[in-house]
């Protein structure tokens, strides 16, 4: 069987059309099988470049997914990966998310960085990390594949700005240095109910090993943080589904708490 | 709107300012005023201002809350400039003369060390460009007849401002939650109003990046140094000479205002 190759900003419209319809579509990887992460990540670049343009955002900052040893496993790999974070994606505690302008999302409770400093390079470690952050904060970011039933390879996730789609910060701010970010526990309910518990530390074993790496493999792309990104530096347990009328909240020991309500809103 | 109707308004309100008599709200006399006309008119104001050497020392955001927008029947937030003149000490004694109808609300102050340029300007663009928060009250005052305004009507008369005081305790952000940092106002020693950070758009510095990027439209940007006033944290109260103010927002302290004959 022959199939016909699309170009990469076919691919691009086929994904970004996919979010803007708030419709399943079916992984690229189907079409593409040999597409390697490298190529994943060119994409993505493109995505992000023409998501920018076509929504009049500006990037907000950079997530981290895959950062447990058991997702790595489950996907078979053995790094973690990264997207972009655009301003039109950050909501609010006060205003309820539009259900209704997502596929099939999910809540992960994340420790965000606020930096405020540049950090580049290829040799950058958590301290450089701890130094440069000016603030961390509670996070629940919200992950919405665009592909079919959450379902995809490496090279899918990557290329479609490894799910991102919303994230809400917390009202806490905190010096990083003040708290011992490994050691901070989480509780995640769903209306009321708990629903996940984890630590800091299940973030590759500190948050900030897992911006660090971040960093250096931006570093191979000639590219870094900037002043002002939010970091979202991966989830401290599994991601949990919600649906409309639904209220997540997750609280951080020293971090307070992030609440997210979801509405239908037409 | 023709520019010559801006114009005569514009040198209408001066006056109601300066000779403390208020006019009959615009929005009954030119129910054709748009809001857009009527920022036009609040920033001819501002230049004549300026022109008599007056100096903008910030802006300040109003109809932050969804009852005060409820009641003028808007969904979104106002503002305007806030002048040297308008700027007094905290704990001094004003007189009541000075005023037509005063009102005071209580607000947090940010005070900023970055310009911030809409579009896109984000609460945590502000809360990193923001040097200190500090503990504010603003004494309002419109210059259109009983308070009879409608949007057109307060965003014309430059939000209805009248004065700003500051507190001198200043603190960083990340010693507060803005959302749930307290102000308690009180008048003449009693407990006259309650409310958090929270009330101001749900946070204070999303009020201030909504106006960061609402003023883009008009290619003004907030600069470094301003004072911006982000919304009450509760309803206005109404004042009279012989009137003591003190609002208190928990760690961020004080600042308190009288009145006098």
């Amino acid at each position: 069987m022959t199939v016909t190759k699309r170009s990469d900003s076919e691919v691009i419209d086929y994904l970004l059309k996919a979010e803007s319809d708030v419709q399943e579509v079916v992984k690229i990887t189907d079409q593409y099988p040999d597409l390697t992460i490298d190529e994943a990540y060119d994409l993505q670049k493109k995505l992000i470049e023409k998501r920018m343009e076509k929504t009049k955002t500006k990037r907000l900052g950079i997530k981290l997914g895959l950062t447990s040893k058991a997702k790595q496993e489950m996907m078979g790999v053995h790094e973690a990966i990264y997207g972009y974070l655009l301003s039109d994606m950050l909501a609010f505690e006060w205003e309820p998310l539009q259900q209704h302008r997502l596929i099939h999302p999910k809540a992960e409770p994340e420790i965000a960085f606020i930096m405020g400093d540049d950090l580049q390079g290829k040799d950058v470690t958590a301290d450089d990390v701890m130094n440069a952050a000016k603030f961390v904060v509670a996070a629940i970011e919200v992950i919405d594949s665009r592909y079919k039933d959450f379902r995809f390879t490496l090279p899918d996730v990557v290329a479609d700005n490894c799910s991102s789609a919303k994230l809400i910060l917390g009202s806490k701010m905190v010096k990083p240095e003040e708290l011992d970010l490994a050691g901070i526990g989480m509780v995640m309910s769903k209306n009321g109910e708990m629903v996940a518990t984890g630590a800091g530390s299940a973030v590759l074993g500190h948050p900030a090993e897992a911006v660090a790496w971040a960093v250096q493999k931006l570093a191979k792309r000639g590219e870094g943080l900037k002043k002002g990104d939010i970091v979202l530096s991966g989830a401290l347990s599994e991601a949990i589904a919600f649906d409309m009328d639904d209220t997540i909240i997750a609280q951080f020991d020293g971090l307070g708490s992030v609440t997210l309500s979801s509405r239908y809103v037409k | 709107m023709q520019q010559q109707i801006i114009s005569t308004l514009t040198a209408e309100l001066l006056e109601a300012e300066e000779k403390l008599v208020p006019v009959t709200p615009l929005s009954k006399r030119y129910p054709e005023l748009s809001v857009k006309d009527s920022y036009s008119i609040q920033l001819q104001w501002v230049r004549k201002k300026l022109d008599e050497g007056r100096v903008v020392i910030g802006k300040k955001v109003g109809l932050t809350s969804k009852a005060m927008q409820n009641m003028l029947g808007v969904n979104e937030p106002d503002y305007g400039h806030l002048l040297d003149h308008m700027r007094v000490t905290n704990g001094s004694v004003l007189s009541r003369r000075d005023f037509i109808k005063p009102k005071v609300e209580a607000e947090i102050g940010f005070i900023l060390k970055e310009d911030l340029c809409g579009p896109n300007v984000t609460y945590i663009d502000v809360l990193m460009a923001t040097e200190a928060l500090v503990p504010a009250l603003e004494i309002i005052d419109s210059r259109i007849e009983d308070w009879k305004i409608q949007l057109v009507d307060t965003v014309a008369d430059n939000g209805s401002s009248a004065r700003a005081v500051i507190g001198e305790s200043f603190y960083e952000i990340d010693q507060v939650d803005l959302r749930t940092l307290s102000m308690t106002l009180l008048k003449n020693g009693e407990v006259t109003a309650t409310g958090a950070g929270a009330a101001a758009l749900g946070h204070p510095a999303q009020a201030v990046a909504w106006l960061a990027n609402k003023l883009a439209d008009y290619n003004i940007s907030l600069k470094a140094g301003e004072l911006i006033l982000p919304g009450a944290l509760s309803a206005a109260i109404d004042v009279d000479s012989g009137d003591e103010i003190t609002a208190a927002f928990g760690k961020l302290g004080t600042v308190s205002i009288s009145f006098c004959d």
